[in-house]
């Protein structure tokens, strides 16, 4: 469970996140959608107290994520698939987080396994494709066995068949009664695994509801079409000389 | 304690700091092997106030660069590629892993430097004593001098962990390094000279430098006392990275 109160983040004069107030539920894939600069990430840093609100809170399963004394445990995110030390193997990347947490070695073996690196276990992650690298940050997010998990933008990089296998992961995560919050904006794909939608713009919430429900209510036939009517107002940056229907300005 | 055994599986699996290390032990020894070959065929004048000691540690000066330029790695390799993120999700009170890194790479400068200390101290009396000029370990402080020297590389690697902690980046941390060791020593050939004298003992890199001299020099503070200030001085500078550390987005 994630729930935001008024979450603002203020960066000089310009909001980045203003005034954002949702709650992401256990048992369903949530999907978090906004255009290119609407806060995105920003938001998910602040769910991980790793960036200071300008004013509101946010808890995760019922606490400021920097009270959890094993986050691990609690929490499982994945915010930038390339954050990686070039020259450390998979094995020893996990291996230190296990450790920061008291998550036994075992744990460590299992995650590795559970994402097919095996293989590579051993290697310096520096020479990954970004699909390797997605991976192991899906395997850093399963590591402590963790009531929610947070992901920005897990299927980045990933062939078709690594992204079937995401959607699949995640869906049983949330059949088990499990909080997920992905963000894409792969709206296709959204649309094929997200059972609910935060919608943001400009910082600002837009929507909050089921995905069957935003698509309906919107009149269009699919979530891309309701999701470009949603953020028209939105988008930060569009060819000046045709808007997204095609029609000149 | 558990952040203390990530930040050794850390520390130990990237190849970088096995070189840094290893480059800090070599210019110790050969350093301290070389000049003593120097001084052998360049004797002093008056043999009695020839600093033995301090020569066949006189590659310590030059090994500081290395362990320095480590503790800033340690720090800022996590900001190169927004790794620091994932460090702070799993500690989210962040200032462990600070503390962890310096007990890891205090450590290990320590137990690596201090057999070389010892190696760079015998091999190089023993290529003085072709002039006699060779002082044993025995004789007074020279134990002091060579444990000291491990020692102040020791304190220097955490100077460079804190300077990393607060510049974040790797060619600012090394720049920052580097002037704290060597910048201010520089400076004070604008002050008048007797002040100058004076403030020169209290600077970091000759306050640290005191305990590695075996004989009393009257331009530096006692031996101790010098190590203890340059200790603040490291103190002060992780101290003020641990705040950084708090204080800002990560």
């Amino acid at each position: 469970m994630i729930e935001a109160k008024g979450l603002t983040k203020r960066y000089g004069d310009k909001y980045a996140v203003e005034d954002l107030t949702f709650t992401v539920r256990p048992g369903v894939v949530t999907g978090f959608l906004g255009p290119n600069g609407a806060g995105k990430s920003t938001t998910m840093r602040m769910i991980l107290g790793l960036d200071r609100p300008t004013r509101g809170s946010v808890t995760v399963n019922g606490k400021p994520y920097a009270d959890h004394r094993t986050p691990l445990r609690e929490v499982g995110a994945l915010l930038e698939a390339r954050a990686l030390h070039p020259g450390r193997s998979p094995y020893h990347h996990l291996l230190a987080l296990a450790q920061s947490n008291g998550l036994p070695r075992s744990r460590v073996l299992d995650v590795i396994d559970a994402v097919g690196l095996a293989d590579v276990a051993r290697r310096r992650a520096g020479r990954f494709s970004l699909g390797m690298e997605q991976r192991l940050g899906i395997a850093t997010a399963l590591l402590g066995d963790p009531r929610t998990l947070i992901l920005d933008e897990p299927l980045n990089g990933l062939d078709t068949e690594g992204i079937r296998w995401v959607r699949g992961l995640l869906r049983e995560q949330a059949v088990q009664g499990r909080t997920v919050f992905l963000s894409s904006h792969l709206m296709t794909e959204m649309a094929q695994t997200a059972d609910h939608v935060v919608v943001i713009g400009k910082g600002r919430l837009v929507a909050d509801r089921s995905l069957a429900g935003l698509v309906a209510e919107s009149g269009h036939s699919s979530l891309e079409d309701a999701f470009l009517g949603l953020t028209s107002d939105a988008v930060e940056f569009r060819p000046a000389t045709t808007t997204r229907n095609g029609s000149h300005r | 304690m558990s952040v203390v055994r990530a930040e050794l599986t850390k520390f130990r699996s990237v190849s970088s700091t096995g070189w840094s290390l290893l480059s800090a032990v070599t210019l110790i020894v050969g350093f301290g092997i070389l000049y003593s070959m120097v001084r052998v065929t360049r004797p002093p004048a008056d043999p009695a106030g020839f600093d033995s000691v301090g020569v066949s540690l006189s590659g310590v000066q030059v090994a500081q660069l290395a362990v320095g330029v480590l503790g800033v790695l340690v720090m800022t390799n996590e900001y190169a590629n927004g790794l620091i993120r994932t460090t702070f999700a799993a500690v989210p009170r962040r200032v462990p892993v600070l503390w962890g890194k310096a007990v890891v790479l205090a450590a290990a400068v320590f137990t690596l430097s201090l057999p070389a200390v010892f190696g760079a101290f015998f091999a190089g009396q023993s290529v003085l004593s072709a002039e006699h000029l060779d002082m044993s370990l025995g004789q007074r402080g020279a134990v002091q001098a060579v444990v000291g020297a491990a020692l102040y590389l020791s304190v220097v690697a955490l100077l460079g962990l804190g300077l990393g902690a607060i510049l974040r980046r790797t060619a600012g941390g090394v720049a920052a390094v580097i002037g704290v060791l060597f910048g201010p020593q520089m400076l004070t050939g604008f002050l008048p000279t007797e002040l100058a004298d004076d403030v020169y003992r209290w600077l970091p890199s000759p306050a640290g430098l005191a305990i590695t001299t075996a004989r009393p020099d009257s331009t530096l503070l006692s031996p101790w006392a010098g190590f203890a200030v340059f200790l603040l001085y490291a103190a002060i500078v992780l101290a003020l990275g641990a705040w950084c550390l708090r204080r800002r987005d990560a």
